[in-house]
């Protein structure tokens, strides 16, 4: 699967501007890790409903910028409740890595 | 309609759904205001006005259905429509949200067409219930809110002096049956505006529209230096208006309109009649029946203004009228004298 639908992103660029949109994948990169931190925190304080709310929001931005894969497991992760172990949030993480990568290339390519 | 520049609040506590949502609606014309969760959204909200809320339902410190409940409980907040944007899943949420009172439900991410339809949509809504509103205001004169603000709502009349005057558009019924409605119902308007400026500006209160008549009432329920000679001012400006009005009317290619005019000065009962639920601030007694009596006259002797003997006597000849020596109404035990004041038509 492509990291990034190129097709959600053009839509978006089209729709807010390639320059805005830039902006917006800095905000998301800044935003991100914090909600994968908040995921593992939940995890180890037993708290399902922040661990679904923290689901929620990677979820919800990851389908803005088009990022499916990612999207994906954030929202088997927000649908499935708390996992027996942080297993499910390494690999989020690891995805979170490729589709920030994509998108930072993404957003310079149409930018620059 | 498209609206342009209406005035948005967006509350998400998400910062990338915030930024973006603020991005489209600004690029629409709308000035936009942001709010990280429920509990600042509603200080925002109970500080400034806003047009349209675009509400996210997963929020820490208050999350969007409980904005919804506090917004339904507030009697100043309850009409302001609510657009919820949300990427939770399931029927069930979008169910509950129009339950509690949302006007629509966009699932992230937000389709810009979509989102532009939607909003020009509730934001019309919004106008058409804010122009009900007003009309509902208009009704209500801003004296007579006045009045039952300070002196709280009591049924029941007091003894007045004051000044009543009727009007009605002469030949009307024919008009009627001659023109089609909608031609009817723009007329009546554009008569009844008119003749709320006039009345309105020299301090009366119109408190009865029946079909093309309306009774004014000058000197209650606040009081007015000199009643009869408001009442008569208003009358002179009616008369200049309709023929104004006529003017517009020729251009048209439509037959002149003729108002009568009858007003009488005196002691009155004034008042809430009605029930609780609803109710008109009126006058009744000898003068106003007199009053409606005049304007039934103007027909009749061809002036279009006629006045009581009180009236007259209070104008202390400061505006010219013609005895025209007295009639003897239905119902009234005496004649009275009747005096035409001089206008224009």
């Amino acid at each position: 699967m492509e990291e990034i639908d190129r097709t959600t992103f053009a839509e978006l660029q089209a729709a807010a501007g390639a320059e805005f949109v830039a902006e917006l994948v800095d905000t998301f990169l800044e935003e991100a890790p914090q909600m994968l931190a908040e995921l593992r925190r939940a995890l180890a304080e037993g708290n399902a409903d922040r661990f679904r709310r923290a689901a929620h929001s990677l979820k919800s931005n990851s389908h803005t910028f088009g990022a499916l894969a990612l999207g994906a497991m954030a929202r088997e992760l927000e649908l499935g409740g708390l996992p027996p172990d942080a297993a499910p949030i390494d690999r989020l993480d690891a995805a979170y890595a490729r589709a920030a990568a994509a998108l930072t290339r993404l957003a310079r390519l149409d930018h620059d | 309609m498209t609206e342009t520049g209406a005035r948005l609040l967006v509350a998400d506590d998400n910062k990338v759904n915030r930024l973006l949502l603020a991005r489209s609606l600004e690029l629409q014309g709308h000035r936009v205001a942001s709010a990280e969760n429920g509990a600042i959204a509603l200080d925002m909200l109970a500080r400034e006005a806003f047009d349209l809320l675009l509400l996210d339902m997963e929020m820490p410190e208050l999350d969007g259905f409980q904005v919804l409940e506090r917004l339904a409980r507030d009697a100043r907040l309850r009409d302001l429509p609510v657009i919820v944007t949300s990427s939770l899943e399931g029927v069930a949420t979008i169910v509950r949200c129009i339950e509690l009172g949302a006007d629509d439900y966009l699932h992230k991410p937000i389709n810009p067409v979509l989102l532009k339809a939607r909003i020009d949509s509730s934001l019309e809504k919004k106008r058409l219930r804010d122009q009900q509103q007003e009309l509902v205001r208009r009704f209500a004169t801003s004296e007579v809110a006045q009045d039952l603000q300070q002196s709280g709502f009591a049924l029941g009349g007091r003894r007045v002096q004051g000044t009543v005057m009727f009007s009605d558009i002469r030949g009307f019924t024919a008009m009627v049956e001659s023109q089609p409605p909608e031609e009817t119902i723009e007329l009546l308007n554009a008569y009844y505006a008119l003749m709320f400026d006039a009345i309105s500006g020299h301090g009366g209160v119109v408190n009865q529209m029946i079909g093309d008549g309306l009774m004014a009432i000058f000197g209650a329920p606040l009081p007015l230096a000199e009643p009869p000679r408001a009442a008569v001012g208003a009358a002179l400006d009616m008369i200049e208006m309709v023929e104004l009005l006529n003017v517009d009317r020729a251009a048209a290619q439509k037959a002149p309109i003729r108002i009568g005019i009858g007003i009488a000065s005196g002691e009155m009962v004034a008042g809430y009649t009605g029930t609780k639920a609803r109710a008109t601030y009126t006058c009744i007694g000898d003068t106003v029946n007199l009053a409606a009596r005049l304007e039934a006259h103007t027909k009749r002797a061809q002036r279009p203004i006629l006045i009581d003997a009180a009236t007259q006597a209070a104008l202390a000849g400061d505006i010219a009228t013609d005895a025209l020596g007295d009639v003897l109404f239905d119902g009234k035990a005496a004649a009275v004298a009747v005096f035409a004041v001089h206008a224009t038509a």
